[in-house]
């Protein structure tokens, strides 16, 4: 038996043994080689294991790359960009060598000196100087240098319901080409009852201000423009008032647009993968994840140009560098960029494969997104429409349009200019008295603000 | 025996005690106190987690204070502490008090209202979200059997903020209610004899018998519900994300936003040091006030 003493010497380290075990803070992910030899490079942008397929074609295409290039051992990692997390991933050592953004992102994380300046490592790239240019520039700073690459984008358009279209005895094929044509589409369809709405808009999350700077492009209006070396809001003036306006009047003259309002993209996808809803503003990529998501069928939705048509909102998403990463580094991860999503030797076989498993091909979304120029956006086309597997002639007057719409990037700070305009959005959408002008104007003052921080 | 001989003694029996507390001590040290000292240095400070961090003095605050949320989020989340106190603290006495007047099935009664505080906050107010829902919700439907007009709920700014007290009520008020019922049952019975026998009534009874006796209670209780409202966030980041039309932004929730939606980590953490400097300020008046009171 052991004596008191002893025990509590034993007691002494059991707690010193228990200090030693908690986890010390880590230092940094990355080693720069693997145990073979290999330059070892971290990426995220793997699907989860819920997403099968796409799960499947990542994992397939990152052994395919490894076999390609044996000098080179990629590790992915699941997920996107989680603004939430970014910054303590960074500071821990955590974050990727390869990380996904979207377009909302490069600026701020420029301006905070987050990623690698990748200007003189993509010249040794094939085919950078055939993306869209004003692609590239969303992953510029001031002076021209770059810090990542474009992979794919959206245009914003709208997305509806065939056959709620046809119980209103309104024409699936012939889909509302202005704002006027919306609201009496939607006061139709409302009027089918049972708590049908005819068309639904965000106003919470940032996407009601990412909306309205939709809808503000539609009518050739913008949310910023360009004034000097810095930027100023654009959009307390007719077209902001107009845009407003027209919202009010369908949400409370026309009471077409239900009455739970503060709604996200989930909550719409929701009421319009139920068959309760008739319209919302959204980009093609909407249409795979209802059918997914809702054991609904392709042929029930139908995607028209974004009302009026005199501009629409392009956003996207793409991958930028960490600025820890070493030039080895930095040359691996672009060798994967460039492979696995800007790559024309691939347009074929990675469509094909989308085809085969049945997935859906011939929208503006992956496996072809509309992000090259000149022949290669040619050639791209022709490859989409050889394996063309969905019923193209309900998205035509969408991709008819898409080639001579506009395209806006976002605002600059657009996640703070948005969390701005989902007050306007919510307000009117919430408060039969609103005041359209006031409301912009006070916005008007917000959005200055934070352009003016822009740090 | 010499006194450092004495000293060493008790240093070793107690060595076992220093050795126990020193692992509780380094873990609040390094979780708790570190935090609070950097979160405090970062206020001054512009980083990115890549170079060194910047000294930016005061510009931190200048920022916030050019903010118009900053004002907005303030004066609401004194309103919901404000709102909170009057719903927060008054219901839990009432219901402690008439718990502990019941002679039958009191402990069912004292489950049934701690049930709440067991969920998790976010099932909370996904669930009340559900209640709130201006078509098919539970409440509105009550309303419409009463032939009532529908309400807003938390899609009107004249109601949003109550809506979310009610919430926040709702799910806390068990824990408090526990205690002023252990409070009330420490008073001993003949205090209430005594009052009766003198033709004191059940509100005279409860004026100058209970609320004397559970002061002390009914004040510390009183201190840690403002700082814990004043620090309400998850309600309004689950139902409301601050909306609608700001009516439900908060002092946390703006504080959320700084460091992770615009990744401001300095101006999140100078908004942090205002709040805990306001609860510091708070509490220090408070605890004199009583203290004066006491006297």
């Amino acid at each position: 038996m052991k004596s008191p003493r002893s025990r509590r010497v034993l007691v002494s380290l059991a707690a010193i043994g228990l200090l030693a075990a908690v986890p010390a803070c880590s230092g940094g992910s990355g080693e720069e080689r693997s145990a073979d030899g290999k330059i070892k490079v971290t990426v995220n942008g793997q699907p989860p294991q819920t997403q099968a397929f796409e799960r499947m074609i990542f994992d397939q295409d990152v052994a395919e790359f490894e076999a390609a290039h044996p000098d080179i051992d990629l590790e992915p990692h699941e997920g996107f960009m989680e603004v939430e997390s970014f910054s303590a991933k960074l500071a821990g050592g955590q974050l990727e060598d390869v990380y996904y953004v979207y377009f909302t992102d490069p600026a701020q994380i420029i301006a905070r000196r987050q990623a690698a300046d990748i200007t003189e490592a993509v010249k040794e790239l094939p085919h950078v100087d055939k993306l869209q240019p004003q692609l590239l520039d969303v992953f510029r700073d001031g002076s021209g240098k770059l810090y990542g690459l474009p992979t794919a984008n959206y245009s914003m358009g709208l997305v509806y319901s065939r056959p709620l279209f046809a119980k209103a005895g309104l024409d699936p094929d012939n889909p509302p080409r202005t704002w006027a044509e919306v609201r009496a589409a939607a006061d139709k369809i409302a009027a089918l009852g049972n708590g049908v709405v005819g068309y639904a808009d965000f106003s919470k999350g940032n996407q009601g201000g990412w909306h309205l700077t939709a809808w503000l492009n539609s009518l050739g209006g913008q949310i910023a423009r360009k004034e000097g070396d810095g930027w100023k809001a654009d959009f307390n003036n007719d077209l902001g008032r107009t845009a407003l306006d027209h919202l009010k009047q369908m949400r409370w003259t026309d009471d077409s647009m239900g009455s739970k309002q503060l709604l996200q993209d989930a909550d719409v996808q929701r009421m319009m993968g139920s068959g309760q809803l008739g319209m919302y503003l959204a980009a093609p990529d909407n249409i795979p994840t209802l059918v997914k998501q809702f054991n609904g069928k392709y042929s029930d939705y139908g995607l028209a140009p974004v009302p009026e048509g005199k501009g629409t909102l392009i956003g996207g998403e793409g991958y930028m560098v960490n600025p820890k990463a070493s030039p080895e580094k930095i040359k691996a991860g672009l060798t994967w960029i460039q492979w696995k999503y800007l790559n024309p030797d691939r347009f074929d076989s990675f469509t094909k494969r989308y085809a085969d498993a049945n997935q859906p091909v011939g929208l503006p979304a992956v496996p072809n997104p509309d992000i090259w120029t000149g022949a290669l956006r040619d050639q791209q086309e022709a490859v989409k429409a050889k394996y063309a597997n969905v019923p193209a002639q309900n998205y035509a007057t969408y991709l008819n349009a898409s080639t001579t719409i506009k395209g806006h990037l976002e605002p600059p700070s657009a996640q703070q200019v948005y969390a701005t305009l989902d007050t306007v959005m919510q307000a009117v959408l919430t408060d039969p008295a609103a005041d359209p002008g006031a409301l912009l104007s006070a916005a008007e003052a917000k959005v200055n603000a934070t352009l003016a921080q822009v740090r | 025996m010499s006194v450092s001989a004495r000293r060493r003694r008790r240093l070793a029996e107690n060595v076992t005690a220093y050795g126990l507390l020193s692992a509780a001590l380094v873990v609040f040290a390094l979780f708790s106190w570190y935090p609070i000292v950097r979160g405090v240095v970062l206020s001054f400070q512009q980083v990115n987690f890549v170079s060194d961090p910047e000294w930016v003095g005061f510009d931190n605050f200048e920022l916030l204070f050019a903010d118009p949320l900053f004002g907005v989020a303030w004066r609401n989340t004194l309103l919901f502490t404000g709102l909170a106190l009057v719903f927060g603290f008054a219901i839990p006495f009432v219901t402690a008090v008439l718990l502990n007047e019941l002679r039958h099935a009191r402990a069912y009664f004292r489950l049934v209202v701690y049930l709440p505080v067991m969920l998790p906050p976010v099932v909370t107010a996904l669930l009340w979200k559900w209640f709130y829902d201006p078509g098919p919700g539970l409440f509105n439907e009550g309303l419409r059997a009463a032939g009532l007009p529908d309400l807003a709920w938390l899609d009107s700014s004249d109601t949003a903020m109550l809506s979310l007290v009610l919430v926040s009520t709702w799910a806390n008020m068990g824990s408090t209610t526990l205690i002023y019922l252990a409070a009330l049952q420490t008073i001993p019975g003949d205090l209430y004899e005594a009052a009766e026998l003198d033709g004191a009534g059940i509100w005279r009874r409860l004026w100058h018998v209970t609320v004397p006796q559970t002061r002390f209670v009914l004040l510390v209780l009183l201190l840690l519900q403002v700082v814990a409202t004043m620090q309400v966030f998850t309600e309004p980041f689950v139902m409301t994300g601050g909306g609608p039309d700001d009516s439900t932004v908060t002092v946390l929730l703006l504080l959320y936003r700084y460091a992770f939606v615009y990744n401001d980590f300095g101006s999140a953490s100078a908004l942090s040091l205002l709040l805990f400097v306001a609860l510091g300020v708070f509490s220090a008046a408070y605890v004199r006030l009583t203290k004066r009171s006491a006297e």
